[in-house]
């Protein structure tokens, strides 16, 4: 159990690219962190960097409070999870969760109770006999987890574990892979192009671009106060409609009509001419759905639909406006750095699933402008962000995590006490008795 | 349809086989039978070659043969399996011409490189010695191995050795006890092609050795005569040949299981 420090980190190519370029990055010891960006943006070479994987060009490493930028990757006492989970083929599944323990040399008996108890947390009793190739994807997921938990590693590492399993599989992972997580109270760094898995594991997201933090911070805190455009766009799914606005005074002119800020954000985008305005799917609704009450609290408009998706328990409608070319050029970059390929500009907004509004019909839609974002189009960033509102957000999720940390590790010591004979969750109640 | 082909296949290859055991089978007195099959089984070739009149030239070629081939097999691989590790794993300056020099030892023709061996031999004392035999078989051998083994190093996923090494395996351990293994159908496979083709050997043998020190069988096989000089040894040739085809049979056999069976599956995801 460590914390991870990063000081300046620079992963610089035999080509003088650099992969992962100037990266500070505090991980708090038992804390969840996520590494997420688009692919290409240096995360997964940030965390062979954590292993030692892959040589650091410059900056310290810092785990436990010791510099192990030369130490090799068996030094460092770190496990992992690999991608592709990298099972040993021609090993048991016992004797693959036991590799570690027995290149440490650990005796017989020692090694026989620890893979018990890693593999009834796992739920890999059974399996414990097979070889990896005979498992489902599932199962040898588990293994690989299974080899990472049995020592008593600094700290765990995840490369993308779940993206070769089935969306219904990865699902059911991910809750288990949480679940474990706060039992150890083990510090652990999770790569992912997943924002699902980012928004639900992590306690703080860390959001790369191109070799550069973006943003750190709670999966709240970023998604509603990100700090610009990349990481607005990037967060968030559906993603967030960006719209081409002019300021006047206290409103901003766009496709979808005016919409009023408040004085406070007014004043921070003044003097402005042309501005992008962030709104979520969900911030739009069929104006006549909405409250009498909520209606003053933002602005109406009217627009053609051109398609809409209906998928039971909501349903999204795609609306397409006209931009600016110089806007539609930006977004369409901005797509294109987000790996997704946005070909016509349109918004896609949220509608509740009783809504009548239909395609290629024209309807009246209301938004919400009280959460609407204002991004300078040059530069990307945030001119509405609030600060201040975007840290309690994270203090709040921090204070959460240590109650339910707290909770978890009261229960898995108390396990151990009533299972002793069984063996069962001593990984967990060991690890916690030595926190 | 295509069993037919196979079956023609089968017969064009196993044809000559089946001449060899049953001349093999027949006395030498009924080898010009004009029959396919011996008129009477005899035993009489196979106990020339093992007991009798051959069996002086025969047996210690056995013992040779056998010996300077699983030598020359074993160094073989050993060394190239380094060199194939290096090859499929490390950036290295140099590591085409290592490729190509290999590819150009392995072209080279024998009989042209066995007439100034033979001087060379005889002037440092090689000749007529089994290392005298190791040295050129592992040039034939060799080249072939680090071929066959990078392709199956390249196979495997580097992930399984990092894995291993942040499981806390040095770069030794990690090789030992996770590609050895891995690797083990294509060592097999590669040890098979080397035996195959020192065991096949007739030049050098034949070349640099003069006595049973050293002589292996395809070379005694040349030097079989018969009762008297009017009768050709031809069945106790064939009877050698069949006993010198056994051991490469049943090492196949014996290999073709872990050869077929791709070890790594399972490895990745699936």
């Amino acid at each position: 159990m460590a914390s991870i420090e990063m000081k300046n980190i620079v992963k610089q190519y035999g080509d003088g690219f650099p992969a992962v370029n100037d990266v500070s990055l505090d991980i708090a010891d038992g804390e969840f962190m996520i590494l997420v960006g688009p692919s290409g943006c240096g995360k997964s070479t940030l965390l062979r960097m954590i292993v030692g994987l892959e040589d650091i060009t410059s900056g310290d490493m810092i785990i436990g409070g010791k510099r192990v930028n030369d130490l090799a990757p068996r030094d460092r006492n770190l496990s992992m999870v690999f991608q592709n989970y990298a099972l040993y083929p021609h090993m048991t599944v016992f004797e693959n969760i036991a590799f570690p323990l027995r290149l440490a040399k650990t005796p017989d008996d020692e090694v026989r109770r620890k893979v018990n108890a890693a593999s009834d947390v796992l739920e890999l009793k059974e399996h414990l006999e097979r070889k990896p190739a005979n498992l489902s994807g599932g199962q040898r997921q588990r293994v690989a987890m299974g080899r990472a938990i049995v020592r008593d590693a600094e700290a765990f590492l995840f490369d993308e574990p779940l993206s070769n399993l089935d969306a219904k599989l990865r699902g059911q992972m991910r809750t288990e892979i949480s679940r474990l997580q706060r039992r150890l109270g083990i510090t652990t760094v999770y790569v992912t192009h997943d924002q699902t898995e980012a928004m639900t594991l992590g306690d703080r997201v860390c959001v790369l671009r191109k070799g550069k933090i973006q943003q750190v911070a709670s999966p709240r805190e970023l998604y509603e106060q990100p700090v610009n455009l990349f990481v607005a766009g990037f967060i968030g799914s559906p993603p967030m409609n960006f719209l081409p606005a002019t300021a006047k005074g206290n409103t901003l002119e766009t496709p979808f009509g005016t919409i009023e800020l408040d004085a406070d954000r007014a004043a921070k985008v003044a003097g402005r001419d042309l501005l992008l305005v962030g709104i979520r799917p969900e911030y739009f609704e069929d104006a006549s759905l909405v409250d009498e009450a909520k209606r003053p609290l933002g602005s109406t408009f009217r627009a053609r639909v051109d398609v809409t998706e209906w998928l039971g328990d909501s349903q999204y409608a795609y609306i397409p406006y006209d931009a600016p070319d110089s806007i539609k050029a930006q977004l369409r970059e901005l797509s294109k750095e987000l790996d997704s390929e946005e070909l016509r500009t349109q918004a896609i907004v949220s509608i509740d699933a009783t809504s009548r509004i239909r395609e290629g019909r024209e309807a009246e839609f209301w938004l919400d402008s009280r959460k609407v974002h204002v991004f300078d189009p040059e530069s990307g960033e945030n001119l509405t962000r609030d600060p201040e509102a975007g840290a309690e957000l994270t203090r709040m999720a921090a204070q959460d995590r240590e109650e339910q940390l707290q909770d978890s590790q009261a229960r898995a010591g108390g396990a151990r006490a009533d299972g002793e004979r069984a063996g069962g969750a001593q990984v967990g109640g060991a690890t916690a008795a030595s926190a | 349809m295509w069993w037919i082909g196979g079956a023609i296949i089968v017969v064009y290859a196993l044809f000559p086989i089946a001449w060899i055991i049953s001349i093999s089978l027949k006395a030498p007195s009924d080898i010009a039978n004009g029959q396919f099959l011996p008129s009477d089984v005899s035993w009489v070739n196979y106990e020339t070659i093992l007991t009798g009149d051959a069996s002086e030239l025969f047996l210690p070629a056995l013992r040779n043969s056998f010996g300077i081939c699983l030598i020359a097999t074993a160094i073989s691989c050993l060394l190239a399996m380094f060199a194939a590790y290096a090859i499929a794993r490390l950036d290295f300056p140099g590591k085409k011409v290592i490729l190509s020099t290999a590819l150009a030892v392995a072209i080279f023709p024998v009989i042209s490189i066995v007439t100034p061996l033979f001087n060379v031999w005889r002037q440092i004392g090689l000749y007529d010695t089994w290392p005298g035999l190791i040295l050129p078989y592992l040039s034939l051998t060799l080249p072939i191995s680090i071929w066959t083994m990078s392709a199956f190093f390249r196979e495997i996923p580097w992930e399984m050795e990092q894995a291993a090494q942040v499981d806390g395996a040095t770069t030794w351990q990690a090789f030992r006890k996770v590609i050895v293994p891995l690797a083990a159908p294509g060592v097999f496979t590669t040890a098979i092609i080397a035996f195959f083709i020192a065991w096949n050997d007739f030049v050098y043998g034949i070349v640099l050795t003069s006595t049973e020190a050293a002589r292996p069988v395809p070379a005694a096989l040349g030097l079989f005569s018969g009762a008297s000089q009017f009768e050709d040894p031809t069945g106790a040739i064939a009877a050698a040949a069949l006993i010198v085809t056994i051991p490469v049979v049943v090492l196949v056999l014996l290999f073709q299981r872990r050869i077929v069976a791709g070890l790594t599956n399972g490895a990745v995801k699936g």
